[in-house]
């Protein structure tokens, strides 16, 4: 697999093999247990059996290293920040990062504190937010449908340049 | 024991040293003067008619108009069931009091919080560093004139434009 990857001319071949993959990647998105205040709960109740986003093929995972996915989920404050910095490091690529909740998108009803991050984006690159407060269940799991649409437009074989053309042509 | 007796109590074990009294208000207290703070704290919890054996919270205010911070000592009597508020006034631009970490050991967090949000240096504590903020925070949040800085640790702490706008 590894040679082929970025090489190839954009072809019928390379997007179904593409296609396949990515299939794979979106239906077994693993994400972190990243539960930082009260949208914890919100996640919580999204991985539970009602809302059951193991249906998408997403199950918690307690270690950056086995997950594809960061659900950013509350309050973030300097301190946390840096920590979150560095396990999004720790993740293996591909990885994506779903921002659920107003704190985490802006600060929300703390950015006006001292000790408060003003939005994850200021340290790590977000796919989806996520608004409200805190998002209901059922908006997290658009949130990570989502990113699975995102995950199925991703193109590994074909050539950077081609890739590049394709993204400008969308 | 109701607040004023146990204010006339002190008042005559520790004379010139505790005053300001205040009864018409939630919780009566009374000023005590810094210097004397460890002593009248050992007082309180050791003498039998008093027993202040916790140390409910120890906080501080800032006031920056009279130039002094004031820490509050809230005090409760399990035995007795009763209370009391003790403050010592601090000059603002040096702050420093003694430690009561000897008298009640939940003073340890109390005073490292403490010094964290205001900088009251509190002078005999065992280990006092910052408790809750990260360690190379620069001020003390809690003062009035904290300055928040333009980014902490290559972190932006910029708002979105609409709320800067709001702010200023």
């Amino acid at each position: 697999m590894k040679p082929l990857l970025n090489s190839l001319p954009e072809t019928v071949f390379t997007t179904k093999v593409d296609d396949l993959l990515n299939w794979g990647r979106a239906s077994s998105q693993w994400y972190m247990l990243f539960g930082l205040a009260c949208c914890a709960i919100e996640l919580m109740q999204t991985g539970g059996p009602r809302a059951d986003l193991d249906r998408f093929g997403a199950v918690p995972r307690a270690t950056p290293r086995q997950s594809d996915l960061m659900i950013v989920a509350g309050t973030l404050t300097y301190k946390m920040a840096k920590r979150t910095k560095l396990l999004y490091d720790q993740m293996p690529d591909p990885k994506y990062v779903i921002s659920m909740g107003s704190c985490s998108n802006c600060g929300g009803l703390f950015q006006l504190a001292y000790s408060v991050c003003k939005g994850v984006d200021k340290i790590i690159p977000v796919d989806v937010y996520v608004p409200g407060c805190p998002p209901r269940p059922e908006a997290l799991t658009e949130g990570l449908l989502r990113i699975q649409d995102k995950m199925m437009r991703e193109r590994w074989l074909v050539k950077p340049s081609r890739q590049e053309e394709a993204r400008a042509g969308a | 024991m109701e607040a004023k007796a146990i204010y006339a109590r002190l008042e005559s074990q520790f004379p010139g040293k505790v005053g300001g009294f205040k009864e018409d208000v939630l919780e009566p207290y009374c000023l005590v003067d810094p210097q004397a703070i460890v002593e009248v704290c050992r007082f309180v919890r050791d003498d039998p008619a008093l027993k202040f054996e916790v140390l409910s919270d120890l906080t501080a205010l800032d006031w920056p108009k009279d130039e002094k911070i004031q820490v509050v000592y809230h005090l409760y009597s399990y035995a007795f069931k009763h209370q009391l508020v003790l403050k010592a006034d601090l000059p603002r631009d040096n702050p420093a009091i003694a430690s009561v970490e000897n008298v009640w050991k939940v003073a340890n967090w109390f005073e490292r919080e403490v010094f964290d949000l205001f900088g009251v240096i509190f002078e005999g504590h065992s280990d006092l560093r910052r408790i809750m903020l990260p360690e190379d925070w620069v001020g003390h949040p809690l003062r009035k004139d904290y300055v928040e800085q333009e980014e902490y640790d290559g972190i932006s702490t910029q708002r979105a434009p609409l709320v800067e706008k709001l702010l200023r």
